[in-house]
């Protein structure tokens, strides 16, 4: 201990390993406290894990409201989903891409790629509504159907997720393009990308489900 | 305390950045305190309310009539206003009293300084998590002031009386969507919370700080920190289709065919009240243990320092507290063998609920263990720590009773399980925290607390809560079913009334003499003797430092720790006590 913990260092490369005895020596960043990347990684698994129980509460309501009553209708869904979910497999394909071009130091790219990533994801939540325009024009609402009410619950919700999603990539395409990204806001690179690959699988899971259940 | 001064962190300025909006874990550990101060005293005047219509069901009060002109018209509650209020006393119990203090409150203020950190790992989310809280209270308190009051459903909102609307009752308008709208909200701020308890004890624990050197305290925070993140986002899901079943006309939770009040609602169908039982009790059952853990944790630490003695079984203790948190999510069934459900599930459930039976015995043997043959010293929040341990295992034991489906089948619906749940979620946990008060309260203010007064308080508290709860137990077996708001129309229950009266008498000289604790605490904040470094002669980390602590705990020194939490009376060691951060010499054996 004694120098700054943080920075000496390269945080890309992840912490230090940790003194022999466990602990972490309490971080000893100058820059505030706590702003360890450790800290938020776990801080990130500990949201995915509460994310992940949301959707695992909405699923059991929906396996068992589905399997215990004989008024369910299949909704039909909207064909733009398919387009969506590309929209959004390409936009963490893209992500990916802008965190390779960082690593290999090239700034410039990696605010293009990053802005083309971020503009993807804001093209996804675009595509969703054009999906509910679709179901409410086709008179399919929340009341409708218990299949329509979970498909409702459920795209919101996670539209819901997106845009706190979405907020982390502006804010990091704004720092990007403001040059001002150092070497500790790249942690927020990360734990944005990892956030937003998570919401790529999560509606993955759920076009599965709308499709094989819904 | 080795290390050198690296860096001192200074409060910022001005009241507002210091007080209100603060990033300090500390000021936002008090202010969750006195937020929970203030709810269990609504939660308590609420209570009184109650049993004071129970054994004066016709007696009317003139200012019951100015509080309530409809719902009490002519100074007599109706049955609907009794229900709103067992409600609100429910609610505001368990969320933001028995959940908010011993985790938000105190967890908050001593976590990180027990492990050496400087805050909460994310500081500005810890202060949105309080603020959020307070929202929450508030626009639960506002339910009993719109159209209708506060909700009639409990406080586990059951369907289809919490989501047929306005015609089941005059609560259930509005009041019943700011209960929801309430909850979701308070889930919002306890993941926040969530999330800071568990990267900081994950992630700042300063040099040598090992899990297992973790105080007790810290285990248990760590723990309901995880029951409270996989729990709340249940009850999140579930308020989210309850409400659109109020307000978008879907039907999660409302079958076909209801008829309330002479009214067919034709409106739903094909929906289940039961899955809502299912993810409210996913959720309820581990919040028991959100509500009791961190006292466990308290006890543990005060039984152990106030004995002079190590924790008997520090790691059986660890394994205990993560096996009662693991089984918590596997019981939820139990809380509903009334529903009919297939018996061999029932079976299941009650098998799981025994098997906590273990982890908790192991609990209190321990406890018993570390006092056996220790030096007690009978401080005040020794007493309270004494305290919980007599109404955990009073509490416990007729939870043995309840887990059998064949039992509770009779006593589900009587004052037995209000005797039980009062005794080892209620004031078990109270307890706990007027322990961690009395114990913490020289360290967070700098002042120590008056012992006559708290031991006073204690003993009237002590017997006060077992003759409001003990005989909650008779009357349950007696068959006198729970939720009523008056018994004296009721032939079979006219025994009873001399039972009822007794407890209402005790609930009153109880909550009176909480005014000594009031009045104790605020003395003592303003009056009270200097409180030094380390009055209890304790091992932890927050009796290291100045009191109260300095804005960043360690002002600039990371401290080191070279010994386990509870290494009291060690052999040939040069005082009874050895603190975390003493040097590896200070136990003569060990090198």
């Amino acid at each position: 201990m004694g120098m700054p913990g943080i920075l000496t260092h390269d945080v890309l490369k992840g912490p230090p390993p940790p003194p022999a005895e466990g602990g972490w020596g309490g971080d000893g960043s100058p820059e505030g406290f706590g702003a360890s990347r450790k800290a938020s990684f776990t801080a990130l698994f500990v949201l995915l894990a509460a994310s992940t129980m949301v959707f695992a509460a909405f699923t059991s309501a929906f396996v068992v409201r589905r399997g215990m009553s004989d008024d369910w209708i299949s909704t039909p869904k909207p064909p733009i989903l398919f387009v969506n979910t590309l929209v959004l497999l390409a936009s963490s394909a893209v992500l990916e891409i802008a965190r390779r071009t960082l690593r290999s130091g090239e700034r410039s790219r990696f605010n293009a790629w990053w802005s083309a990533g971020t503009l993807l994801g804001i093209l996804f939540l675009v595509g969703q509504a054009l999906a509910w325009r679709e179901l409410k024009d086709a008179g399919v609402f929340v009341a409708t159907n218990p299949s329509s009410s979970f498909f409702y619950v459920l795209t919101a919700c996670h539209a819901f997720h997106l845009l706190g999603g979405i907020t982390a990539l502006v804010w990091v395409d704004v720092q990007a393009l403001r040059l001002s990204l150092g070497p500790a806001k790249r942690t927020a690179i990360d734990v944005s990308a990892v956030f937003w690959h998570f919401l790529d699988g999560l509606w993955i899971y759920l076009m599965i489900l709308f499709y094989v259940w819904g | 305390m080795s290390s050198p001064v690296v860096h001192a962190h200074h409060a910022p300025e001005g009241f507002i950045r210091r007080y209100v909006f603060s990033l300090d874990h500390k000021v936002i550990g008090i202010q969750y305190y006195f937020l929970g101060l203030f709810s269990v005293f609504i939660g308590m005047f609420l209570s009184l309310l109650m049993r004071y219509h129970m054994v004066n069901p016709t007696v009317s009060v003139a200012w019951m009539a100015k509080l309530w002109p409809t719902a009490a018209a002519g100074g007599v509650m109706t049955p609907e206003l009794y229900l709103s209020l067992m409600t609100m006393h429910g609610t505001i119990m368990v969320f933001f009293v028995l959940t908010t203090v011993p985790q938000s409150g105190f967890g908050n203020y001593m976590l990180p300084i027990q492990i050496g950190a400087e805050d909460m790992a994310f500081p500005v989310l810890n202060m949105m998590s309080f603020w959020t809280t307070f929202l929450a209270l508030v626009v639960m308190i506002a339910a009993f002031f719109v159209e209708g009051g506060a909700p009639l459903s409990g406080w586990t909102a059951y369907p289809p009386l919490s989501a047929a609307g306005r015609v089941t009752g005059p609560g259930e308008g509005m009041g019943q969507n700011l209960w929801i709208l309430s909850i979701a909200i308070f889930c919002g701020a306890s993941l926040m919370g969530a999330i800071n308890f568990i990267s900081t004890t994950v992630d700042l624990r300063c040099k040598g700080m090992t899990l297992m050197r973790m105080p007790l305290t810290c285990w248990t925070w760590l723990v309901t920190a995880i029951l409270g993140l996989l729990g709340f986002a249940v009850l999140l899901a579930a308020g989210v289709l309850l409400l659109l079943d109020r307000l978008a006309g879907s039907s999660f939770f409302l079958p076909a065919g209801m008829m309330i009040s002479d009214r067919i609602l034709a409106d739903h169908k094909g929906g289940s009240p039961l899955l809502w039982q299912h993810l409210f009790w996913f959720f309820g059952h581990p919040e028991v243990y959100i509500a009791i853990l961190p006292g466990m944790g308290v006890t543990s630490q005060l039984l152990s320092t106030f004995s002079r003695k190590p924790i008997f079984g520090y790691k059986a203790m660890v394994y205990a507290i993560l096996s009662i948190g693991f089984l918590g999510f596997l019981v939820w069934g139990h809380h509903m063998f009334m529903s009919g459900m297939n018996p061999y599930s029932a079976m299941a459930f009650a098998t799981l609920t025994m098997c906590i039976g273990v982890p908790s015995a192991i609990k209190t043997f321990n406890w018993l263990g570390t006092l056996w043959g220790g030096k007690i010293h009978f401080t005040t929040a020794m007493l309270f720590a004494l305290g919980f341990v007599s109404l955990f295992v009073t509490g416990g034991v007729s939870g043995i009773f309840l887990g059998q489906p064949a039992l509770d089948l009779y006593f589900h619906d009587t004052y037995f399980v209000v005797g039980h749940f009062h005794m080892i979620m209620g004031v078990a946990a109270i307890f706990g925290m007027f322990a961690g008060t009395f114990y913490w309260f020289p360290k967070m203010y700098g002042r120590m607390m008056n012992e006559t007064l708290g031991k006073i308080h204690f003993y009237l508290t002590f017997i006060g809560v077992y003759c409001i709860f003990t005989p909650m137990h008779y009357l349950g077996i007696a068959g006198n079913p729970r939720r009523y708001s008056a018994f004296t129309d009721v032939e079979y229950l006219g025994g009873l009334i001399p039972v009822h009266q007794f407890m209402t008498y005790a609930a009153y000289f109880t909550a009176a003499v909480q005014l000594i604790f009031v009045v104790n605490l605020f003395w003592s904040l303003m009056k009270g003797p200097k409180a030094p470094v380390n009055p209890w002669n304790a091992t932890t980390l927050e009796w290291t430092v100045p009191s109260p602590p300095p804005f960043d705990n360690f002002a600039g020194v990371h401290p080191v720790v070279n010994h386990g939490p509870y290494e009291y009376s060690v052999p040939g060691a040069a005082s009874d006590f050895i603190m975390q951060t003493d040097p590896p010499s200070a136990v003569p054996s060990e090198h």
